[in-house]
């Protein structure tokens, strides 16, 4: 009998479940390794030689490097544990959480301030709200991104949430 | 016999400690959010109890995922404040209180619940922030706290349903503890967020205050509530309200008891990704 999962049809949205734990092992341990200032100033100094130190796939180290949280979350990553990269940087929560709906920090606070994103159309693949895969990227920080001549690295779909990509 | 008197819950946003550590709290965005707190400061001072049991969720601090404990009781004499990736918070380490703690834990492995057992961790926000809410900035917490910390990070993370149900061993365990001590249960974390992806920054108050309401009336029927409906209703990170319900269970109403009173509610969007809710209930 297969599992039941029933959140794989939540939009804009990867459940941290067994599987994807499995795949972002190394991953989101190399984050917790984040908690200790001593490797923080390691990580830093060399960001490449640092993660070279993981055995993580080098899509991880390519989505951790474009500091691409949407792609490492797609790669078996957590928030939880990739905030510690956040931290690193110097950024808030909010800021790493703005940067995944391709807003700008201001676009995303301020959607924030009059109320947040409405569950209204985003409850299932397939309804039209702004979370959905048509309506990406929602604002300006990812339209900008999208008329630059570099692939943005956080297109690939992730093979078992449909839509929750850009 | 010791005896829970109250409950109280409360969200634990990171980004409340930073304001609070940082001396923000009169700025126009976070005085609404610590004004909700005023009357649960004075009601904690009025109401201080001899051991506070906090249920929170570890965020990757403690709890990697070298081991992943589904629930887990501090049985420490200390904790500290987790450094979280930007140093640790200024606020006085948690004592705890072994003897209670370790007695709780024999009680409620004896009703069938699997906790692990934890002699050393780090805390972080989850535990720390509550505190500061409820406490403000004091040279040590107001009195010893046991730590009990549930996944809510890697699912499938515990029913609703046996949350509420654990809640119920934990009062039988307090209240088979052989010295008179007051214990308030605090169930921490939640209202609706989502800190990932492209649906990042989702809040629903009409998800929030219907929990709110059944929570107070009708937890027995709340419990029953699926993991599917807190993500789709109340976002990825929403799921941290099943913490409540092991807060709730623990009142004594759920085991045939009077009602208890509503000392405070509180509801208020957005503190930064996330509404922040506040209840206190009492025993009668």
């Amino acid at each position: 009998m297969s599992l039941e999962k029933p959140y794989l049809d939540v939009p804009g949205t990867t459940i941290f479940d067994a599987e994807q734990s499995r795949l972002g092992y190394h991953l989101n341990q190399f984050c917790m390794s984040l908690m200790k200032a001593e490797n923080r100033s390691r990580f830093k100094a060399d960001e490449r030689a640092y993660l070279d130190e993981w055995p993580m796939s080098e899509d991880q180290k390519q989505a951790v490097l474009a500091r691409d949280l949407n792609r490492c979350i797609s790669l078996g990553g957590n928030i939880y544990f990739l905030a510690k990269i956040g931290a690193t940087d110097g950024r808030s929560f909010q800021q790493m959480a703005g940067s995944m709906t391709g807003m700008t920090e201001e676009e995303y606070r301020n959607m924030m301030i009059g109320g947040g994103r409405s569950a209204d159309g985003n409850r299932i693949v397939g309804e039209h709200g702004d979370a959905q895969a048509e309506n990406q990227p929602q604002g300006e920080a990812g339209r900008l991104l999208k008329k630059s001549p570099l692939p943005a690295s956080g297109t690939a779909p992730h093979p078992k949430t449909p839509g929750s990509e850009q | 016999m010791a005896k829970i008197t109250a409950s109280v819950y409360t969200s634990h946003v990171p980004a409340i400690g930073a304001a609070l550590d940082l001396g923000k709290t009169q700025e126009p965005y976070w005085q609404p959010v610590f004004q909700g707190y005023d009357f649960g400061k004075q009601w904690l001072k009025d109401n201080k109890p001899d051991v506070i049991f906090l249920v929170f969720n570890d965020h990757a601090t403690a709890f990697s995922l070298e081991m992943i404990p589904t629930f887990a009781i501090g049985t420490a004499a200390e904790y500290t404040p987790a450094d979280e990736g930007w140093g640790p918070r200024p606020v006085p380490k948690v004592i705890g209180h072994p003897e209670l703690a370790a007695h709780i834990a024999q009680s409620v492995i004896q009703q069938d619940f699997d906790l692990t057992i934890v002699n050393k961790m780090d805390v972080d926000h989850g535990l720390t922030v509550p505190l500061s809410l409820m406490c403000g900035q004091p040279e040590a917490w107001p009195c010893p706290v046991i730590p009990f910390a549930v996944n809510v990070v890697q699912y499938p993370v515990p029913s609703g349903r046996r949350c509420f149900e654990l809640g119920k061993a934990i009062r039988k365990a307090v209240e088979s503890f052989d010295k008179p001590l007051n214990v308030q249960i605090w169930g921490t974390g939640g209202m609706s967020h989502q800190l990932q992806g492209p649906r990042a920054g989702l809040i629903n108050k009409e998800f929030d205050n219907m929990f709110l309401d059944r929570l107070i009336s009708d937890p027995e029927g709340l419990a029953s509530v699926p993991h599917i409906d807190y993500v789709r209703e109340a976002g990825s990170e929403g799921i941290e309200l099943v913490m409540w319900l092991i807060a709730r269970g623990a009142m004594s109403d759920v085991a045939g008891g009077p009602a208890p009173t509503v000392k405070n509610r509180f509801y208020h969007v957005p503190a930064s990704n996330t509404a922040v809710g506040h209840l206190i209930l009492e025993n009668n």
